[in-house]
């Protein structure tokens, strides 16, 4: 769906902003909401382009730079610090070879950092786009990473 | 053909994240090869609680429990199990200290001491299946209050059950329902608070993915008490499966006329909408969580007024959190007696407790009201790994406080706890091994804390922030011991002066790790001595 489309799908009430935000994102390769976006998004819910940025700037799901297909999200919550998130985080920028907040060169991955996944019972864990995973060891990391890089290829 | 097998397969997010739907898969396909496939019925359940032994299966009707399942596993319970009748024996939980194997899920002692109210269909049913619900009773709640029950009644039964909010301030949640059914303002909404941030906590979680129609059933029933025809979900963003498990239940009760108009046929409305968050935790606080409904940023505003005087667009609004209204069917079913009847003198009913960290059998418990730390820990948490002794345990999250070792026989209610300087929260409870630096652990608590700061109020944004730079000074060595009076004297001034319960409460973490491990900030200071052996580490 493009941002015509999916701005068609909603009411233009101020109430639908996080939908239509989530939505638009969501469609892009880049996985970012771009300028042309949030001017886009303040006409037709007929609110200020400040108000759209405002927004689109404070919950952290949102982005206003270009990432990655994937988003790796790594939960650096207490609980999973506790039970060496730090370690795996740091795995994680090794193995990628990105900072917090960046995307891998060939765009592949950002790596970004949670609040709480809500499944520290399985910490240390992570989430890439929708998908939970747990008990996470540098082994496991490898695993997965590939299984991503192969997906692509393959 | 008639199937002579169920699978309950569990498919909460955590046993998903550890490899259950790999299982799954190879499962199905072992079915076929040996053509067995429609002897078999596979159910895949909400949470059955005890994560640690991730992915879990329960064949019935046997009742065999079998844990940490992986793919090539599935070979063997299609070929020993089900065809042959045959249990398989290295894949049954094996008791910690007796060796003795159990068979039955019922047997292990991390289900014998739970009481589950909550979480009475997580596990057992199809989360969405409408049919399995009913056949649990489900609905059998709403059609009583709308047939036989005035809206007065309905909350003159949950005041008279005892019930208190669930999601941290335990408010008495029926003196909660009858303030917005006597405000006036014409329309008015029910919302329930699905955002669940507290890390520790994730029992909104499996209800939402385990048992949605249950929280569906008690907003409606909400709704007709407080005279609401409008209700909102709001669930965070990171929980995606519990979106999309809660939007299929949602379209279902639509088509079953179990929302919408002239519900069962009686003169009353109920609409019922998702909204998803997008990554802030402060939208937790109610105030800033209906401001995430409306569109706006998710900041919080001064109360009063209160949200059942003026809330969601201006209007009246009863906002509970999820385990809250999880309690309600079961309340209008079996009566305020019975539940009043479970927990203490004024902490009824039960509580779902979210165990983590160093602890054998991590996962959802829930359990009577003012049972002991003790009895989470050892009976039902099975211990700490390795046998390491037992520090503290974190309860509250980031909101919450400490409860040391000696403390450790302290009944888990709402009185209880306080009196020891912290809260029971959302029920988050990370337990904590000699292994851990309480410096540390206070340092991440309010590292949390900052970060998710909103920055409306000073005393938060700033307030955490200075907090935050004295306590990396003590875990570096390099503070002073007249800062640690800075130390709380920050921490009260916060939590008089900020704006929303979670600034209020964020300086928590630290003023109940200085009061019962002073001397551990101490030696931090004056000894640049870490017992733990966590800080003054070399980088590497």
């Amino acid at each position: 769906m493009n941002r015509e489309e999916i701005l068609k799908k909603y009411e233009p009430t101020r109430e639908n902003l996080l939908y239509i935000l989530h939505d638009i994102q969501d469609s892009k390769n880049e996985k970012y909401l771009s300028e042309e976006d949030l001017v886009a998004v303040s006409r037709y819910l007929k609110i200020s382009r400040s108000e759209v940025v405002g927004v689109a700037t404070f919950y952290t799901m949102f982005s206003v730079k270009k990432r990655g297909q994937h988003i790796i999200r790594v939960c650096v919550s207490p609980p999973c610090q506790l039970m060496g998130g730090n370690t795996i985080f740091n795995y994680l920028r090794k193995t990628l070879g990105v900072k917090e907040g960046e995307t891998t060169s060939d765009n592949m991955f950002t790596l970004e950092s949670s609040s709480c996944l809500g499944v520290c019972a399985v910490a240390p864990a992570m989430m890439i786009d929708d998908q939970m995973f747990g008990n996470l060891t540098p082994e496991k990391i490898d695993e997965i990473i590939t299984r991503y890089r192969e997906k692509k290829n393959g | 053909m008639a199937k002579i097998y169920n699978l309950l397969l569990c498919a909460g997010a955590s046993c998903i994240s550890s490899g259950g739907y790999s299982f799954r898969d190879k499962l199905v396909e072992e079915l076929k090869k040996h053509n067995i496939e429609n002897m078999v019925n596979i159910v895949e359940t909400g949470c059955v609680g005890i994560c640690e032994l991730g992915p879990v299966v329960i064949v019935y009707p046997d009742g065999v429990f079998y844990k940490k399942l992986k793919p090539e596993d599935a070979k063997d319970i299609v070929e020993e199990h089900l065809l042959k009748g045959r249990v398989v024996g290295r894949l049954l939980y094996k008791e910690k200290d007796s060796e003795k194997i159990v068979q039955q899920a019922s047997q292990i002692p991390f289900f014998q001491k739970q009481l589950k109210i909550v979480l009475r269909n997580c596990g057992i049913i199809n989360p969405e299946s409408l049919e399995e619900y009913i056949g649990k009773d489900g609905y059998s709640a709403l059609a009583k209050v709308l047939t036989e029950m005035k809206p007065e009644d309905v909350i003159k039964e949950i005041k008279d059950s005892g019930l208190r909010g669930r999601g941290g301030a335990g408010f008495p949640t029926g003196l909660k329902w009858e303030l917005v059914r006597n405000s006036k303002g014409g329309e008015k909404y029910v919302i329930c608070n699905a955002d669940e941030g507290d890390p520790g906590a994730f029992m909104d979680r499996s209800v939402l993915e385990g048992d949605p129609f249950s929280v569906i059933e008690a907003m409606t029933i909400a709704g007709y008490a407080v005279g609401a025809k409008q209700g909102y979900i709001y669930v965070r963003a990171e929980y995606p499966l519990a979106i999309k498990r809660l939007r299929s239940a949602i379209k279902k009760a639509y088509e079953e006329n179990l929302l919408g108009k002239n519900i069962f046929g009686q003169n009353f409305d109920f609409d019922l909408e998702i909204r998803v968050g997008a990554g802030a935790f402060v939208c937790g606080e109610e105030t800033a969580l209906m401001h995430s409904v409306e569109g706006q940023r998710g900041t919080p505003s001064p109360k009063p007024p209160f949200p059942a005087d003026r809330g969601l667009f201006g209007k009246p609004t009863l906002i509970n959190n999820v385990e809250t209204y999880a309690n309600v069917c079961q309340i209008i079913l079996k009566g305020s007696k019975w539940f009043s009847s479970i927990g203490t003198e004024k902490s009824k009913g039960t509580k779902v407790f979210a165990l983590a960290g160093a602890i054998n059998n991590t996962g959802l418990v829930e359990v009577p009201m003012g049972t002991t730390l003790k009895e989470m820990v050892y009976e039902i948490g099975g211990g700490l790994p390795n046998d390491k002794k037992f520090k503290a345990a974190q309860i509250g999250g980031p909101s919450g406080g400490c409860i040391p070792e000696e403390y450790i026989d302290t009944p888990l209610d709402y009185e209880s706890v306080k009196k020891l300087g912290t809260i029971i929260g959302s029920g988050g409870l990370i337990v904590m091994s000699e292994d851990t630096c309480m410096v540390d652990l206070a340092k991440y608590f309010l590292e949390f804390t900052q970060d998710e700061s909103c920055g409306k109020c000073p005393s938060c944004r700033i307030g955490t922030k200075k907090m935050l730079e004295i306590l990396n000074r003590i875990s570096k060595g390099r503070a002073k011991v007249e800062e640690l009076d800075l130390l709380i004297h920050l921490g009260e001034q916060i939590s008089k002066t900020a704006l929303c319960g979670l600034g209020q409460t964020a300086p928590n973490p630290v003023l109940s790790t200085l009061k019962y491990f002073k001397d551990e900030y101490l030696e931090h200071i004056n000894e640049k001595k870490c017992r733990a052996g966590v800080c003054f580490k070399k980088k590497k």
